[in-house]
């Protein structure tokens, strides 16, 4: 097996958007099913008394990341032909800071807004023009801010690499991670909700 | 008497069937996420996104409205090319279309489709919007500068054990927790 398919001519590029489709309803689908069309369950993740958020992103990561370990383990992925992002530490700091109040304040992310308009909600219609209002804002003064949206580079940074421990390594310390925030994200909610006699 | 009873029963059958059902374990759609992840790097060599397709958008509209503006506006120039193709012909932009379809399809399965605002008793539906609108704002602006956002940077690279996105993600909790009881009044 060659994986990435697509980096390896197994379809065209045209063909390319009838899987970002089909993967993108996926994508919707689960969302969706994990209540994420709905701000009050977002939000409640940061109220402690219903840790959904985590439970869904963290089994989430965690199922993508042992499966792309044991491709790679098994010689049918190449890692390096997988795209991501360069490490621009500060501005994804900040940038990471004003995503989480603007989620606090808003209810939304921009993935789960979709599903959110997409089943009625007018507060994520409006979340959306927001998401766009800002993008726009950002598009406009990013001359003025080139610099600092540049700043901080290291390149292509994988968290192995740079903690100079072995990929499974890392694999298994954050599942350890992921296991151990489930168990408190269980514990909390029950705690929550004794303290509010049982009504949720 | 029967008949009675019988009407009733036939009333709460039918209750029943438009009541919205329950949401899903977490773990399980947790894992049927990652699948749906997992899928993307393996056929794609790429991860998910969602706040891409809107820069896309954006910049679209901005060609629309003052193409030579938009031309000389480094960041939106990134989105539109060269000119040679749709700046919507866009790989994120099919698969975000894809997550309104998909969530469409699930919530009506469930009969979770309603027109309402989301919002917590103690705030007006007219404040909640400012806020929603206000957040979508902060959202988008925090996105760009992030370069992704939950799903292109948390999810996506935090599958691929990505340093910034592991540390963007922290600071999305630290951000949404800093915020959040200032925010009470809109939730709880």
């Amino acid at each position: 097996m060659n994986a990435p398919f697509f980096k390896f001519d197994f379809f065209s590029a045209d063909f390319s958007l009838v899987i970002a489709f089909a993967i993108g309803i996926g994508f919707g689908f689960a969302l969706e099913r994990g209540g994420f069309g709905n701000a009050r369950i977002l939000a409640s993740q940061f109220y402690f008394t219903d840790m959904r958020v985590l439970k869904v992103m963290f089994s989430a990561i965690v199922t993508a990341m042992l499966g792309v370990f044991f491709f790679v383990a098994f010689g049918w992925l190449d890692l390096s032909l997988v795209y991501y992002t360069d490490t621009n530490l500060i501005p994804q700091v900040v940038g990471g800071l004003i995503l989480g109040v603007g989620f606090v304040v808003g209810g939304y992310c921009p993935g789960t807004s979709c599903v959110s308009a997409a089943t009625g909600r007018i507060d994520g219609v409006i979340y959306l023009l927001g998401v766009m209002a800002g993008i726009f804002v950002f598009g406009e003064i990013f001359p003025l801010i080139e610099g600092f949206y540049y700043s901080s580079n290291m390149g292509r940074v994988f968290l192995p690499d740079y903690l100079g421990l072995s990929y499974g390594m890392i694999v298994f310390l954050v599942v350890l991670m992921a296991v151990g925030a489930f168990a408190a994200a269980e514990w909390g909610e029950k705690k929550m909700a004794a303290k509010s006699g049982g009504v949720k | 008497m029967s008949s009675i009873t019988g009407i009733f029963s036939k009333e709460a059958v039918q209750e029943k069937i438009h009541e919205p059902k329950p949401y899903s374990n977490p773990y399980l759609v947790g894992i049927g996420l990652g699948l749906v992840l997992l899928a993307a790097f393996i056929i794609m060599g790429r991860g998910l996104g969602a706040s891409g397709a809107f820069s896309s958008l954006v910049a679209a509209g901005v060609q629309q409205v003052a193409p030579d503006h938009a031309a000389n506006n480094p960041y939106f120039k990134e989105y539109i090319g060269d000119g040679s193709t749709n700046p919507l012909k866009d790989w994120l932009v099919f698969e975000v279309l894809g997550v309104f379809v998909g969530g469409l399809i699930s919530g009506l399965l469930a009969h979770r489709v309603k027109k309402t605002v989301e919002k917590g008793d103690r705030i007006s539906v007219r404040n909640r919007l400012i806020f929603a609108f206000i957040g979508g704002g902060l959202m988008g602006f925090g996105a760009k500068l992030a370069r992704g956002c939950t799903s292109g940077q948390a999810l996506t690279g935090g599958a691929l054990l990505n340093l910034g996105s592991w540390a963007f993600m922290m600071m999305v909790f630290a951000g949404a927790y800093g915020m959040a009881y200032f925010m009470r009044r809109q939730w709880t």
